[in-house]
């Protein structure tokens, strides 16, 4: 039996976490525990001078387990994995107990019973260190190219950054042609630059000999996982398979059509997206026009915000106030989202050029009747009559009907709304959990052609981490099956999110390494107690509860 | 006398770990009662982790996952909230349902992850120290909670929850999709027998009974008890002791 030898290292952080509990009588606690061989404070162990006393102490006393008390291993594991790396011990090693996140912190007013919890996390801390076991990152090559589902601005842009590094890239686009909402509008905010200037890029991207785009087609089936996925794409009635390192979803969002809503008619009463082709054929014209905004949005429904509406309704009534000056253009709003610099400048301008802004409450909605709007304005507390001759709503983009499809087909998830949802909205924000999946645009978010594009780069960016290399490593922590005591009863195949346990070739289960995500359900779940999830076994888990305090 | 309650979370790391990280960031202030305990998603948590918490003597166990819908492995937390549903209805049996709480902190609700601390700390306190603690009670409560640690490890109970997704809403094997009704219909018979089954198991652990001194100790009748003892004998988990007279006696061979 190996010899476990835990050194440990308690951080004052500075005097987050020193200034508030009593690190003297935790060190003190800390060395009478089973295993301990070291433990010592110091003033911050994520310094440079604290790395070095861990790479120091792990040779000095022959440490083969190392436990960090401090902040949130969620910033900070990967730090002190690579560390423990650094001095020859296996990353695995390491465990890590947040003792000022989830201590100091939220018990600076009770600073003894904080220590008495730090004690305990350390302790369980301990007990779970002593039995980690050592785990091998798993080597997997890289097919060096990208495909992208969807071809609208984010998705052209994503694919042309990536072809332009040199990746072979190819784009399944749904519709017949690539553009995607971009082809429906007129100009764009905040500078009325013409929308057929963006959808130059088609051509550009036609002429790039990485890329290839296939249009009418949809991906059927999904297979593989980062650096080896298989995608098969139904184009018309025939089906082709792409392999490929990486997948970038930019399937955008629709505008949502106002069916039943403030008596929508698209003749008199139309959409902002109506409104568009009309204002580029110079076809409008209204004489009195009044909007409206959040229409379908912000309500028990569709509770968010679709974030480019306002300055789209700024920007179309702009834009008709200059080509007829006499026009009265009304906006009735509930708030106007208008963020950053620019765009805070186009809604003062829009004031000052004459735009009248009222304000409603969503329980007193205005009331559209045949030639005027009733609306009660909120700031004045007043029930007023505007007479218009056309109603322009301004509606929320909305996910895909086929969006949950394409997220069981990838196996990412989504939002309540059925928008895709991120790996994490600050850390990781255009990763999927899912690695080597990437988003950007309006299938995350109603987002604009800038947002958009700013986020096609930075997707197409974390892409080619995984692209420009040979092989990648991935996490050594996942699930595995003893197939000595596994009944073959296949609850964790059909169970797994990742689909990444399987019968195999010779009908006994086993786990594909790569694809799983040791989120452990299949653990929690097998009937037969088969399943391990490496560095949260049950052992593991078990230990740590054992020791969380409070005998009796 | 005021007790301090001493609490265990299982906090998954993408939701309720961050969202407990933030309500620090934030220097938000709650009960410091709560030991934590990380795992990737709430669906890790076995049912095992439960029971083997509230034999030690917590007072209390809270699991915290991602808001349904929002689970970073996609369905996680339903799993825990199917398994959750068992452990309230199989924990009814010796009063602990009320110890254990599951719910959704995301990671930017640091406000709320403090709020679901201080009241269920001050549940628990209400609720009074665990009665595994009181001597005159802590025999017979561990071998209630032993007797649905038991049923909870067994294969019947596990893959009958296990499956509650697939059969359902898949269909089982033969492609047919049980009512949620029927399902639970089945479930609370499952529980029932399998407790009752497991309190035996527990009951004649070390020393051989008649059925009759079972009958007696568990307080359920005579007829029943056989009934389950044949089926744990079927099982191979129960076996003949000795035979006093003519009555026999029963053992249990379970292995631990």
């Amino acid at each position: 039996m190996e010899d476990i030898r835990i050194g440990v290292f308690i951080c004052h952080c500075g005097t987050n976490i020193g200034g508030i509990l009593d690190i003297t009588s935790i060190t003190e606690y800390t060395k009478t525990l089973p295993n301990v061989i070291y433990a010592a404070d110091n003033i911050y162990t994520c310094s440079e001078l604290g790395l070095s006393e861990i790479r120091g102490k792990i040779k000095e006393h022959n440490l083969n387990r190392v436990v960090v008390a401090s902040c949130s291993p969620r910033t900070h594991e990967n730090l002190f994995r690579e560390t423990c790396h650094e001095a020859g011990l296996n990353p695995y090693l390491f465990e890590m107990v947040n003792i000022r996140d989830q201590d100091s912190w939220v018990h600076m007013k009770e600073p003894e019973k904080g220590t008495e919890k730090a004690k305990d996390l350390i302790h369980m801390g301990i007990s779970k260190a002593a039995l980690l076991k050592p785990l091998e990152k798993i080597k997997v090559e890289v097919t060096p190219s990208a495909a992208i589902i969807g071809g609208g601005i984010a998705g052209m842009t994503a694919a042309l950054n990536l072809a332009k590094q040199g990746f072979q890239t190819t784009i399944i686009e749904k519709e017949s042609q690539l553009g995607g909402n971009l082809r429906l509008l007129n100009k764009l905010y905040p500078i009325e630059v013409d929308a057929s200037k963006l959808l130059e890029i088609i051509d550009i991207i036609e002429r790039n000999k990485n890329i290839h785009v296939i249009t009418s087609a949809v991906p059927i089936k999904v297979e593989g996982f980062v650096g080896n996925f298989e995608i098969s794409v139904k184009e018309r009635e025939q089906i082709s398979k792409i392999k490929t390192g990486i997948i970038i979803v930019a399937t955008g969002a629709k505008p949502l059509i106002p069916k039943g809503l403030f008596r929508y008619n698209g003749k008199s009463i139309i959409t902002q997206l109506d409104l568009e082709p009309l204002l580029k054929e110079n076809k409008l014209v209204a004489q009195n026009i009044v909007m409206i905004q959040c229409v379908g949005a912000r309500n028990e429904e569709r509770p968010y915000c679709s974030n480019i509406c306002c300055m789209t309704a700024l920007k179309n009534a702009m834009i008709i106030k200059k080509l007829n000056p006499n026009s009265n253009l009304v906006i009735l709003y509930r708030d106007i989202q208008v963020h950053g610099t620019t765009y805070e400048d186009y809604y003062r301008k829009a004031r000052e050029n004459g735009i009248i802004f009222i304000k409603y409450s969503s329980d007193k909605p205005p009331l559209v009747k045949d030639s005027i709007i009733e609306v009660y304005n909120e700031l004045r507390n007043q029930e007023i009559n505007i007479p218009y001759d056309l109603v322009v709503l301004s509606t929320p983009l909305i996910a895909h009907e086929d969006s949950t499809t394409l997220a069981k087909l990838l196996k990412i998830p989504q939002q309540d709304n059925n928008f895709f949802l991120e790996a994490h909205v600050k850390l990781r924000p255009s990763d999927f959990a899912t690695d080597g999946i990437f988003i950007c645009g309006s299938a995350h978010w109603p987002a604009d052609v800038r947002e958009s594009i700013s986020q096609a780069y930075a997707a197409a960016s974390r892409a080619s981490r995984i692209l420009s290399k040979d092989t990648l490593e991935v996490e050594g922590s996942t699930a595995e099956v003893d197939i000595e005591i596994c009944i073959k009863c296949k609850i964790c195949t059909r169970m797994c999110p990742f689909s990444a346990i399987y019968k195999n070739k010779e009908g006994k289960i086993e786990v594909n390494q790569v694809l799983c995500k040791a989120c452990g359900v299949c653990g929690a779940s097998c009937p037969t107690g088969a399943i391990t999830i490496l560095h949260f076994t049950d052992e593991q888990i078990l230990s740590e509860i054992a020791s969380c305090g409070g005998e009796f | 006398m005021t007790y301090e309650p001493q609490l265990l979370g299982f906090l998954c790391n993408w939701c309720s770990y961050a969202g407990a990280d933030l309500a620090g960031v934030s220097r938000i202030q709650y009960a410091p009662n709560l030991r934590v305990i990380r795992v990737m998603c709430s669906g890790r948590v076995d049912p095992v982790f439960i029971l083997e918490a509230f034999l030690k003597g917590v007072d209390g166990v809270l699991v915290l996952g991602c808001h349904l819908g929002d689970c970073h492995y996609i369905s996680g937390n339903y799993e825990a909230v199917i398994k959750m549903e068992l452990l309230d209805k199989i924990l009814g049996f010796s009063g602990f349902s009320e110890r254990l709480r599951l719910d959704w902190v995301s990671a930017s609700e640091g406000n709320r992850f403090a709020q679901v601390v201080n009241e269920f700390t001050e549940k628990v306190r209400n609720l009074g120290p665990s009665p595994i603690k009181d001597k005159n009670q802590k025999a017979e409560i561990t071998d209630e909670l032993k007797a649905i640690k038991s049923a909870l490890s067994d294969i019947r109970l596990r893959a009958l929850v296990a499956r509650k997704r697939s059969i359902t809403t898949e269909g089982n094997v033969y492609e047919e999709i049980v009512p949620e009704e029927e399902y639970n219909k089945l479930l609370e018979q499952a529980i029932n027998d399998e407790y009752l089954r497991h309190k035996i198991l527990v009951k004649i652990k070390n020393k051989g009974k008649s059925v009759p001194e079972i009958s007696k100790e568990i307080n359920v009748k005579p007829n029943k008890v056989l009934e389950h003892i044949v089926y744990l004998k079927s099982r191979g988990l129960v076996d003949f002791d000795i035979i006093n007279d003519i009555i026999p006696t029963f053992i249990s061979i379970q292995e631990d």
